[in-house]
C-alpha cells in the first residue's frame, strides 16, 4: 500500500510541474508580455525598458528555471500586474473559492444522492422521471445564463439575495447553487445506477430474504455499495470546481482563484499565472490522488495499477 | 465576459419594483467593471485609476474641464523662467490626509521620485519630461525639463500628483497602493486590492478649483459581468454604473426609471494602413489611391449612428477634435461605393484584392468595418487579436489593414496622438520623414502658433495622403439612480466632487 502510494505522489507532482512549463510556454505564445504588462498606452521605450527590467530577452527555459526554483523555495514571486506577493494574493482569494467549492459539493452530494437513491428505488416512476429532467436540465443550462435567471428572480422580483459580492453568507447562496447544480446530473445518475446494479445483486435478495429491514437493506447493505464510484467522481468535480468556476465567479463577482487566473491570462501576469496553475493542478492531483487511495484501500484489486 | 443580450433583456423588463428610496445613509455605491492594479496612481494605467487619482489625490495645477482653462490648485501660479524653467509658488496650509503638511519638499520629492527611470513609474511619458525639481524655498519650487515640452501643464494638471514625501519614503508604491495618502477631497478608508475601494469625504479638503465634496462615502466594487451591475442597480445596491454599452444604455433609458447621461470621450477608432510596405513591397496599401478608397468605401455615418451611438461623432483628423492644434480643416473623404472602386481600378486592382484585416476590441465595429471592404471588393480576413499579441505584430513587421483606438490618456493636446504614430516609431505605418519632421517641430516649440501651423501642415498631409483613415470618437453611458445629481465630462472621469444627492 505504501508502494502504491509512493508511486502515485512520485507521478502526481511530474504531472504538476510538466503542466507548469507548458503553460509557462504558451503565455508566451500568447503575445509580447512585455507589452502586456505596459498596457495601452505605452510607448516603445516603455515596453523596452519592461522587457529589459523583467528579463523577457532571455532565453525562455532560463526563465523557466529562474521561476521553479524560487518556486520550489516556496517564493512565487510578485504580480506583475497588482505589484503585491503572489502567495498572499492568492491564498485571499482562495478562500472564496475554496468556501465556494466546499458549499458547492456539498449541496451537489446533498441532494444528487437521495434523489439517486430515491430514483433507483422507484425505477420509471413520477420521481425518476422528475430526476432525469433535472439532470437534463443542469446538463444543458449554461450555467451564466442560469446564474443570471437566479439573480433575476431571487434579488431583483423577490429581493430575498443580495446579486453580487462575498459580503455575507447570504452572498454565496445562489453561487452555490449554480455550481452545485452543475456538478448535481453527473453525481445523481451514477448514484442511480450503481443502485440498480447493487439492488439486483444476490446478497441484496439474500438480506431481503432473511428478513432484515428495508430501510437497512437500502442505507447499510446497498447503498455503501454503490457510493463507492461516486465518491471518485464527487473527488474529481471537486478538483474541477476550486480551478474552473469561473464563469461562477465572474457573474457573482466573487473575486475568487478562478476569475484571478482567469484576468490574470489576459494580462500575461505570468507569476500569477504560474502560480495558480501548479495550485490549481496540485488540487486536481490531490483529489484524484486521494480517490485512486480511497479506491485501492476499498477495492484491492486496484492497488496493483 | 462577454455581454449576454437575452438576460440583459429580462433584466430590463422585470425591473420595474424596487429602488430603494433616500439615501440616507450617505453611501454612493459604484462599480468599476476592470480589477485597478494599484491604487498608486504612478503604478496603473487604467480609467479606473485615474478616478481615484483625482479623488485621492491633487495636481499642482488644475484643468476646469468646462472651459479648459488652467487655474492653480496645490500651486497657486506659475511661471516659465526659461523654455525648461518652471518656477511655481506653492498652496500654503495644504494638509495630507494623515496630517503631514504639503510643502516644497513634498514636489521635490514626488517629482524627483518619478523622474527617474529606475522608480519604473508605469506609463513614461507621462513624467520623463520632467529632470528633476528644486526647493527654492518652503513655497517655492522650480521643476526642471529635459527639453522644452509645451504640454508641461497640461500634464501637470492631468496625471502628475503630489504625494507626502516622508510617508512615501517610508511606504513606497505597494504601501501606497494599499493605503493612499494624498490631499485630494476623498480619503481611502479601506483597500482590497482589485475588487473593492471605500473613500470617505475629507473633511480638511483645501479651498481647491475642484470644488468640495459632498457625499460622505463612496463605496466602489469591481463587479466585472455588466449584467451583474444592472441587476445591482435594480435592486438598489449600486447608485451609480458608467462604461455601460450603447445598448444596454438605450433600453435603460426607455424604462425611465434611471438617469442616463451620454459624454463623448477623447478616445478616436481608425484604420492604419501599410502605406510604407512595411508588410512586403507590394502591399496594394502602398498606394494612396487605394488608401483613398478604403477611405470612401466606409460609411462613417452609418457606424456612428447604428454602432456608437450617443455623442459619438465622425472625425477626419488623426487627432481628437477638442485637443490643441488638432485642425479640422484636413481633407475628408465622403461615403462613396463608386469612387472606391474606381480608384482601386486605376490603381490596378479592378476586382479588388484579399488582405488580412486586424482588431484587437470591439469586434462589432471591427465586422462592420470590415463589411464595407468587402462591399468594395476588398477580401477581408478578419483576425481578431489579443492586444499585446496584436502589439507585438505591428510593433515587429507592421500589418496591412489594423483597427486600432486611442484615448491620448485624456491628454488635451495633439502630441498625445499624433505625434505618438507618426514619429517613425514602431507602430509608425506611415514611415514618412516630413510629417515626422512637422511634428518634432510642433512638439518642441514653445509659441502655440509655431504649434498650431506645424500641426496642422502634419495633419493636411497624413488626410490627403490617407495613411489613416479616422473614423469616429467614442462615448461613454453613465446610468445612475433618481436620487443622484451628476453631470458627466467630455474626459471620461468620474468626478465624485461634482456629484450630489437630490
Amino acid at each position: 500500500m505504501l508502494r502504491f502510494i509512493l508511486k502515485r505522489a512520485g507521478l502526481a507532482i511530474l504531472v504538476a510541474f510538466t503542466v507548469s512549463l507548458i503553460s509557462f510556454s504558451l503565455l508566451f505564445l500568447s503575445g509580447d508580455p512585455a507589452a502586456a504588462i505596459a498596457g495601452e498606452h505605452a510607448s516603445d521605450q516603455d515596453i523596452e525598458a519592461i522587457r529589459r527590467i523583467y528579463g523577457f530577452d532571455r532565453p525562455m527555459l532560463l526563465q523557466y528555471w529562474e521561476w521553479l526554483s524560487s518556486a520550489l523555495m516556496g517564493d512565487f514571486g510578485e504580480s506583475y500586474y497588482f505589484k503585491l506577493p503572489v502567495a498572499g494574493l492568492i491564498a485571499e482569494r482562495l478562500s472564496i473559492t475554496m468556501t465556494l467549492g466546499v458549499c458547492g459539493i456539498s449541496f451537489a452530494l446533498l441532494t444528487a444522492v437521495p434523489l439517486g437513491v430515491a430514483a433507483a428505488i422507484r425505477p420509471n416512476s413520477l420521481l425518476d422521471r422528475f430526476a432525469l429532467f433535472l439532470s437534463v436540465a443542469g446538463q444543458a443550462m449554461p450555467s451564466f445564463w442560469f446564474g443570471l435567471i437566479l439573480i433575476v428572480v431571487f434579488s431583483i422580483q423577490l429581493g430575498w439575495l443580495p446579486p453580487s459580492g462575498t459580503a455575507t453568507p447570504l452572498h454565496f447562496v445562489m453561487p452555490t447553487i449554480v455550481l452545485g447544480y452543475y456538478a448535481m446530473p453527473a453525481i445523481m445518475r451514477l448514484t442511480r445506477a450503481g443502485m440498480l446494479e447493487v439492488l439486483s445483486s444476490d446478497y441484496i435478495r439474500t438480506a431481503r430474504a432473511k428478513g432484515a429491514p428495508e430501510g437497512l437493506v437500502m442505507f447499510k447493505h446497498a447503498l455503501r455499495n454503490a457510493i463507492i464510484p461516486v465518491v471518485s467522481l464527487a473527488a474529481v468535480q471537486m478538483g474541477f470546481m476550486l480551478g474552473g468556476s469561473i464563469v461562477v465567479e465572474s457573474i457573482f463577482a466573487l473575486h475568487g482563484a478562478g476569475y484571478l487566473a482567469w484576468e490574470s491570462i489576459s494580462r500575461n501576469d505570468l507569476p500569477t499565472v504560474q502560480a495558480l496553475i501548479l495550485v490549481f493542478s496540485m488540487f486536481y492531483i490531490v483529489f484524484t490522488f486521494l480517490a485512486d487511495v480511497l479506491n485501492a484501500w476499498l477495492d484491492p484489486r486496484m492497488r496493483a495499477g | 465576459m462577454k455581454r449576454i443580450l437575452i438576460p440583459a433583456a429580462a433584466l430590463a423588463m422585470t425591473a420595474a419594483a424596487s429602488v430603494q428610496a433616500g439615501k440616507s445613509d450617505d453611501v454612493l455605491n459604484v462599480a468599476f467593471t476592470k480589477e485597478l492594479e494599484n491604487v498608486d496612481s504612478y503604478f496603473n494605467s487604467s480609467r479606473e485609476g485615474v478616478v481615484l487619482q483625482r479623488a485621492v489625490w491633487d495636481g499642482l495645477i488644475y484643468r476646469d474641464p468646462e472651459t479648459n482653462e488652467y487655474k492653480g490648485n496645490l500651486a497657486t501660479s506659475w511661471e516659465w523662467i526659461d523654455d525648461v524653467t518652471l518656477e511655481l509658488k506653492l498652496r500654503e496650509g495644504v494638509t495630507f490626509h494623515n496630517g503631514e503638511p504639503f510643502d516644497a519638499d513634498d514636489v521635490v520629492y514626488t517629482v524627483n521620485f518619478v523622474a527617474d527611470e529606475s522608480n519604473g513609474v508605469k506609463t513614461q511619458r507621462n513624467v520623463n519630461w520632467m529632470k528633476s525639481a528644486e526647493k527654492i524655498d518652503q513655497y517655492t519650487v522650480r521643476i526642471h525639463l529635459k527639453a522644452p515640452f509645451p504640454a508641461a501643464i497640461e500634464f501637470l494638471s492631468g496625471p502628475v500628483s503630489m504625494y507626502p514625501n516622508e510617508y512615501y519614503a517610508e511606504a513606497g508604491p505597494s504601501g501606497m497602493g494599499l493605503k493612499p495618502v494624498g490631499t485630494g477631497p476623498y480619503k481611502v478608508t479601506s483597500v482590497e486590492p482589485g475588487r473593492h475601494f471605500v473613500l470617505e469625504k475629507y473633511e480638511g479638503y483645501h479651498d481647491s478649483p475642484k470644488g468640495q465634496p459632498s457625499i460622505g462615502t463612496i463605496d466602489i466594487r469591481t463587479i466585472p459581468d455588466v449584467n451583474t451591475q444592472m441587476a445591482e442597480l435594480f435592486s438598489g445596491s449600486l447608485d451609480l454604473i458608467w462604461q455601460v454599452p450603447a445598448d444596454l444604455a438605450e433600453k435603460l433609458d426607455q424604462m425611465g426609471k434611471f438617469t442616463v447621461a451620454n459624454e463623448s470621450t477623447m478616445r478616436i477608432g481608425y484604420l492604419t494602413l501599410d502605406a510604407a510596405g512595411r508588410t512586403g513591397e507590394d502591399s496594394p496599401f502602398t498606394d494612396v489611391r487605394v488608401r483613398q478608397a478604403v477611405a470612401h468605401a466606409i460609411d462613417r455615418e452609418a457606424l456612428v449612428s447604428a454602432l456608437l451611438k450617443g455623442k459619438s461623432q465622425v472625425i477626419s483628423t488623426a487627432c481628437f477634435p477638442s485637443q490643441f492644434g488638432c485642425d479640422q480643416d484636413v481633407t475628408s473623404y465622403d461615403y462613396d461605393v463608386e469612387k472606391a472602386k474606381a480608384l482601386l481600378a486605376e490603381a490596378g486592382y479592378p476586382d479588388g484584392f484579399k488582405t488580412e484585416f486586424y482588431a484587437y476590441r470591439d469586434r462589432e465595429y471591427a465586422e462592420a468595418i470590415a463589411s464595407f471592404l468587402n462591399a468594395v471588393g476588398i477580401e477581408t480576413d478578419f483576425k481578431m487579436l489579443q492586444y499585446s499579441a496584436l502589439r507585438e505584430l505591428r510593433m515587429k513587421s507592421g500589418s496591412p489593414v489594423s483597427f486600432q483606438t486611442w484615448g491620448s490618456y485624456s491628454i488635451n493636446d495633439t502630441s498625445a496622438i499624433t505625434s505618438q504614430f507618426f514619429k517613425l516609431g514602431s507602430l509608425d505605418d506611415a514611415r514618412d520623414a516630413e510629417v515626422a519632421g512637422w511634428l518634432d517641430a510642433a512638439d518642441s516649440a514653445t509659441d502655440p502658433a509655431v504649434r498650431r501651423e506645424n500641426y496642422s501642415k502634419a495633419l493636411k498631409k497624413i488626410a490627403d495622403e490617407a495613411y489613416w483613415v479616422p473614423m469616429f470618437s467614442y462615448n461613454t453611458n453613465y446610468v445612475f439612480t433618481p436620487e443622484v445629481t451628476y453631470t458627466p465630462t467630455p474626459d471620461e472621469v468620474l468626478r465624485f466632487t461634482d456629484m450630489d444627492w437630490k
